[in-house]
């Protein structure tokens, strides 16, 4: 079957086509606009008037780009939640227009949940991995467990995406700060020490930024902070993934989300994997960050498993845990 | 001295060996590669003398831990006690229903005792418990402290409810009965507590 998927929880809007060919997600087209703010960070309105303006042509161009005709699309697949109302709403009316003028079924997923199961489509061998999920909103470390997706650590404030971008703003980066903070980071030579703030398995990054923030007014050199930064809070967020994995016993560990793209984040996880004899897994780039085609392929496999939505069932949840998804297509 | 690894955690490796005669077992918070040296040391000598520390101040008020006889900032190393019991996290899920709410009411009557001291364990799990002459001993405090605010009080418990929705989702009702364990032994005000946790559950992110 082939599978039309469309993200919109955040400021990308994304319209993905895939089928599913043995358990393995073949993606026909991966199309996203992204909206950049002037100034500033996401302003949820604007970000959902940008997707309105670009759904109906990223559409357009999806199915040319798949070279298919709407009428093959079997399926229609929509980011359910979590994520900003504005722009949740915007992609699922956009969902939901599609599936009534082609006649065909409409399932909405989990954001989250699919930056887990795009990695076990796509990427070759990542059968179980533990997801270490940071992106701008979400920071999150989630596992399959007792017959449910389970979030072993997560956020207590921001995501950690939103910290660097917030530090980012602070010294007077554009959007998006965290490539900008990677590059700086680079060149930075000593450690300040900032505060490594684990509670149980969850993360805090306010308290962090705070210093960040501080050490500039002091007259830090920006390379030193944004390295010390860095470094701790991703040294905090490879504890918390490790012991994760020591407590589920995975053997695997799968990166996505925006944040994902950071060379330095990747290498810690990946030395880390290696240390503990575990498989390090990151998708392409194109389907580390919000994108249609993981909406597309989580949407398949729920479908393919059994699951039907009517629209009522379609309101958008921006609170939508990744624990309270109903996991019918694994074991 | 022969030494034999027990436990392999992410952060550190329990060895079973032997101290002037005596069976012990070492903690040893392992360098981690990932992360620069100037936050692995920092992170493991702190941690072992915090734990050290608490470990030390919860025996004194009663509370059953290992004793313990040596330490090693250097190394990371914490030597003590062998507490030939079993993990609560083992045995929770597979004793009767009858001994399962005693051993949750136990659980909640030392963490009430370690709070009546202001002591916050800071990682409660069932894999941080041992049960052994029919007491509930308590181990791991590397990301223990001390606090009496109501807000680690809480915290330090809904770390024990999130973990037992994880890994005991089927028994997951305990938590009440270790609840009734701390409401029974805390000298403060229990129910204030309780909230606490009711509190944190909704704060958290998209709840």
């Amino acid at each position: 079957m082939i599978c039309l998927g469309i993200e919109g929880t955040a400021h990308s809007i994304g319209v993905g086509i895939i089928t599913n060919v043995k358990g393995h997600c073949q993606i026909l087209a991966n199309l996203i606009k992204t909206y950049q703010p002037e100034k500033g960070g996401i302003h949820p309105r604007e970000a959902a008037n940008h997707h309105a303006t670009f759904i109906a042509p990223l559409l357009s161009q999806s199915v040319q780009a798949a070279g298919v005709d709407f009428a093959d699309v079997d399926l229609i697949s929509f980011s359910q939640g979590p994520g900003l109302g504005p722009c949740l709403r915007t992609a699922v009316t956009a969902a939901r227009a599609l599936a009534l003028s082609l006649e065909k079924p409409l399932i909405g997923v989990n954001h989250c949940v699919a930056h887990l199961e795009i990695g076990r489509g796509t990427v070759h061998g990542c059968h179980d991995p533990v997801l270490l999920y940071v992106s701008g909103a979400n920071t999150q470390v989630i596992g399959f467990a007792e017959g449910k997706y389970r979030v072993f650590g997560e956020t207590l404030d921001v995501g950690i995406g939103n910290c660097l971008d917030k530090f980012g703003r602070a010294i007077g980066l554009d959007f998006p700060c965290g490539p900008k903070i990677e590059k700086l980071a680079e060149t930075g030579t000593q450690y300040l020490p900032l505060p490594y703030s684990i509670k149980g398995m969850d993360l805090a990054f306010s308290g962090l930024l705070t210093m960040a923030e501080h050490y500039v007014r002091e007259g830090e050199r920006i390379q030193d902070v944004c390295h010390s930064l860095q470094e701790t809070t991703f040294a905090m967020l490879t504890e918390v993934t490790e012991r994760a994995m020591a407590h589920t016993e995975k053997q695997e560990v799968l990166l996505g989300g925006g944040v994902a793209s950071n060379k330095r984040l990747r290498a810690m996880v990946q030395t880390m994997a290696q240390d503990r004899g575990a498989s390090f897994f990151v998708p392409s780039r194109d389907v580390c960050v919000d994108n249609g085609a993981m909406i597309a392929w989580l949407g398949c496999l729920m479908y393919e498993s059994g699951l039907r939505m009517s629209l009522e069932d379609s309101l958008i949840n921006q609170r939508f845990r990744t624990d309270m998804v109903e996991v019918t297509w694994r074991d | 001295m022969i030494s034999k690894i027990l436990y392999r955690g992410a952060e550190a490796e329990i060895r079973l060996s032997e101290y002037m005669g005596k069976t012990v077992v070492t903690k040893h918070r392992v360098n981690k590669a990932y992360r620069i040296k100037e936050i692995d040391r920092q992170l493991i000598a702190y941690r072992t003398k915090e734990e050290a520390k608490l470990i030390a101040e919860a025996r004194s008020h009663g509370v059953s831990v290992p004793l313990l006889y040596d330490i090693d900032l250097v190394k990371g190393a914490i030597t003590m006690e062998y507490l030939a019991g079993s993990r609560v996290k083992d045995i929770l899920n597979s004793i009767r229903e009858s001994e399962r709410k005693q051993l949750c009411v136990k659980i909640g009557e030392s963490i009430a005792r370690l709070h009546n001291h202001d002591i916050i364990h800071g990682d409660i799990t069932t894999s941080n418990m041992i049960y052994l002459d029919d007491r509930i001993h308590f181990i791991d405090f590397g990301l223990g402290c001390k606090s009496s605010e109501l807000e680690d009080r809480g915290v330090d418990l809904h770390v024990l409810m999130e973990a037992s929705e994880s890994t005991h989702s089927k028994y997951s009702h305990c938590f009440k009965d270790v609840l009734v364990g701390y409401t029974k032994q805390f000298q403060g005000d229990a129910s204030a507590v309780v909230e606490k946790i009711e509190d944190i559950v909704r704060r958290g992110r998209y709840r």
